[in-house]
């Protein structure tokens, strides 16, 4: 049988239909496209797709085992690896990480190894009724903070080797930016519950409500709560503006109030008690997966014209090409190679307009990508009365305030070394606290990878 | 869940609760804050804390019926529980170092203002408070600030109780008269925080007011909540609520304060027509 170039397409919902609605965008693969995807994979030697993960899953045996249709036994090899698959096989830049190392991909399209994960995640998840083994309890007791992607991987890699873990979250609501920021359409909610579900069948104990470094201190956690050891997983801070006239009116809103009102309050649904702006002409300033995630959100909540404003072009675009791409098909407007200038409001104070200037491309910068310069004079007023500011965030200072010894560098995120350990004894810290806004995966590796520390540093000094 | 230990109204439209959240009583100070959610599927709203005791494991809040989801608050009863209740967040009100002092609150921000002046009364500085309500009807707290003022005036805008007219009659005749206060603490609607800080400047008072914007999580994470103080965006939810209240663009503040007001009344009515028919 000749191999199949191409990669089997993802089915998804219509341009059309979808960009009225929160449902999800992407459907997922059936069991007889997610097998023959599975047979393109060469099984190939050198396995280079385990090194694009981040955390190393052992790919081509996941996918021997959807080869052979025992999709469970491809849940299991997953799981050993990755606490938040059906998570991962949604939300991960694959064509970046596994998928960009695929052998076939050398020739052809590489395997579509994410939409697999999620193939095998949701299988499991649907059809898996068994009871979870308890891992033994070895009697240490792991904190972690924040239950975003990097948190929840943290536990689930302690949890499984017998730790007692208390997860500890600021919100209402464990998950983190997988429930406040990304949206329902990408990552569907009943999924992250699920999986932290799953995490609270090992033994991790989520409490909500609990703000570390307010509610309790970190240095309480070690004296009065008898924590051995503490995991920072407390994600990317307060959220960044321009600092341009106008960004107080109202219709302002940085991305992370803008898509916090929407998912994690769930503005969108009929009679909630959270409001959000209806706006109907909307700019989003930024170029990430933030961006595309805000823009497309406010298309569903009825805005006829939405624009990203992005100040280089196209090509330099952060978001995923995926995102780009249906967020085009959705009707999303480009305007690109524009720097705003001025909010411009009416007598009332809400948005009347966004002025812009227009850039071109100048030489490349330190990170590989061309600067954008101004071009003086070619101001003009984009027609939106909604501006939403995706251009990042800094740290969140709660726990560095609170928390002596712990140090931090000059933006204020928390020094850690590749092992996640930080200045101060028994603490280790990764993700977007340390990295600054990066991705779910990377987070989840730092989570991983601090596990493994954490581990080896309780059995250093508690012994077995 | 959080127990509601206590329920008590004020007045027609100020209700106070004391939640059991032993954690937050442990830790709450003066000038901090809560948020809560009444019920799932509930709005997050701040409400500055308005007492604790630690031993019982209580933080009082005090509220004033303005919205919808202060209108599902009120219709709690003790003994009911509120889903979610987080906190102490923001800085406590720094009081270091104040030995003279006026407290200015109004309204519903009395009930702020009540355990800043406990505190500083309890240090031992002269307290000197000046309350104002709309009317007689309105007033709260007064035996409380009785107790820990060295001088007490109370106001009403229509002359009904106390003395006549707005709050900074009696702070502008202080200071005419030579009163040398180390900080002026102001609390209550916006507008009024704006006049008494017009009416402190010219006398070079140093003035703190306490801010309580829109917001959603509390912690530095959304935004929503943010200020222009000094010409640069601050954050009430971390590095407030009290600010320099001479750097604090109130009229910004004002004008984002009414961001959801046609939301917010379409709530109200929908859940006065509501709470009616359960009356009946």
């Amino acid at each position: 049988m000749a191999l199949q170039p191409e990669k089997n397409k993802m089915p998804l919902l219509g341009a059309e239909e979808r960009a009225h609605n929160f449902n999800e965008v992407a459907l997922g693969y059936s069991e007889a496209v997610a097998v023959a995807e599975a047979t393109r994979c060469l099984n190939c030697k050198n396995r280079p797709c385990v090194e694009g993960c981040p955390v190393n899953i052992s790919i081509p045996d996941f996918i021997t085992k959807i080869k052979q249709r025992n999709f469970e036994g491809a849940y299991e090899v997953i799981s050993k690896s990755s606490s938040l698959p059906a998570v991962c096989g949604r939300v991960c830049p694959q064509e970046t990480q596994c998928e960009s190392k695929c052998t076939l991909g050398i020739k052809f399209e590489p395997v579509g190894i994410g939409r697999l994960e999620r193939f095998v995640a949701d299988c499991h998840n649907e059809n898996f009724h068994g009871e979870t083994v308890l891992p033994a309890s070895n009697g240490h007791k792991v904190a972690v903070i924040g239950s975003g992607p990097s948190g929840l991987t943290c536990a689930g890699e302690l949890a499984k080797k017998g730790y007692k873990v208390t997860v500890f979250e600021a919100l209402h609501t464990a998950g983190g930016v997988l429930v406040y920021g990304i949206p329902e359409f990408r990552l569907p909610k009943a999924i992250v519950k699920k999986e932290v579900e799953t995490l609270e069948k090992l033994g991790v104990e989520i409490l909500t409500n609990v703000v570390i470094g307010k509610t309790i201190t970190v240095d309480e956690l070690f004296a009065d709560y008898g924590f051995e050891a503490a995991y920072i997983g407390t994600g990317a801070g307060l959220p960044r503006f321009m600092g341009i006239s106008g960004e107080g009116l109202k219709g302002v809103y940085s991305a992370n109030e803008f898509l916090t009102r929407a998912n994690l309050m769930k503005a969108y649904e009929n009679g909630a008690q959270t409001p959000l702006m209806k706006a109907k002409k909307v700019a989003v300033v930024g170029g990430g997966n933030v961006a595309m995630d805000a823009a497309r959100t406010a298309l569903r909540f009825g805005a006829k014209e939405v624009y990203i404003v992005y100040r280089r072009s196209m090509q330099e675009l952060p978001a995923r090409q995926e995102e780009v791409e249906h967020a085009e098909e959705e009707g999303i407007k480009f305007e690109i190679l524009r720097n705003p200038v001025e909010i411009l409001g009416n007598k009332s104070g809400f948005v009347k307009g966004l002025k812009l200037r227009k850039c071109k491309l100048g030489e490349t910068d330190e990170r590989g990508r061309r600067s954008p310069i101004e071009i003086e004079g070619s101001e003009y007023v984009l027609d939106v009365d909604c501006v939403i500011m995706a251009i990042g965030t800094s740290p969140n200072p709660l726990i560095k305030n609170t928390t002596a010894g712990l140090a931090v560098n000059s933006r204020g995120g928390i020094i850690a070394d590749v092992d996640g350990k930080t200045s101060k004894d028994g603490v280790y810290a990764g993700g977007d606290a340390v990295t600054g806004a990066a991705t779910v995966i990377l987070a989840m590796g730092a989570g991983k990878t601090a596990a493994k520390a954490i581990d080896e540093y309780i059995l250093k000094n508690y012994g077995e | 869940m959080f127990k509601i230990v206590k329920k008590r109204e004020l007045n027609s439209t100020v209700t106070m609760m004391d939640i059991y959240a032993p954690l937050i009583a442990k830790k709450a100070q003066a000038g901090q804050f809560v948020i809560l959610r009444v019920d799932d599927g509930g709005e997050r709203i701040p409400l500055t804390v308005a007492g604790f005791d630690r031993e019982k494991g209580t933080v009082k809040i005090i509220f004033q019926i303005v919205g919808g989801t202060t209108m599902r608050l009120n219709a709690k009863k003790e003994g009911e529980a509120l889903c979610d209740f987080v906190g102490p967040l923001g800085c406590a009100t720094k009081t270091e170092g104040i030995k003279k002092v006026c407290i200015v609150g109004g309204g519903v921000g009395c009930a702020i203002a009540l355990p800043v002046a406990q505190k500083l009364h309890e240090s031992g500085a002269d307290v000197h408070s000046v309350i104002g309500f709309r009317n007689k009807d309105l007033v709260i707290l007064e035996e409380e600030f009785k107790n820990c003022s060295d001088k007490l005036t109370v106001m009403t805008d229509d002359g009904s109780y106390g003395r006549r007219g707005v709050v900074t009659m009696p702070l502008k005749e202080a200071l005419d008269g030579g009163e040398k206060y180390d900080e002026v603490i102001t609390i209550g609607p916006l507008i009024m925080m704006k006049f008494v800080v017009a009416t402190t400047k010219s006398y070079g008072v140093p003035t703190t007011v306490s801010m309580n914007p829109i917001m959603i999580d509390g912690t530095g994470m959304c935004g929503g909540c943010r200020l222009t103080v000094g010409g640069k965006t601050k954050f009430a939810c971390v590095d407030g609520p009290d600010f320099n209240g001479f750097e604090v663009d109130f009229d910004e503040a004002i004008s984002r304060a009414g961001m959801y007001a046609e939301f917010e009344k379409a709530e109200r009515e929908k859940l006065c027509n509501l709470y009616k028919k359960e009356v009946k």
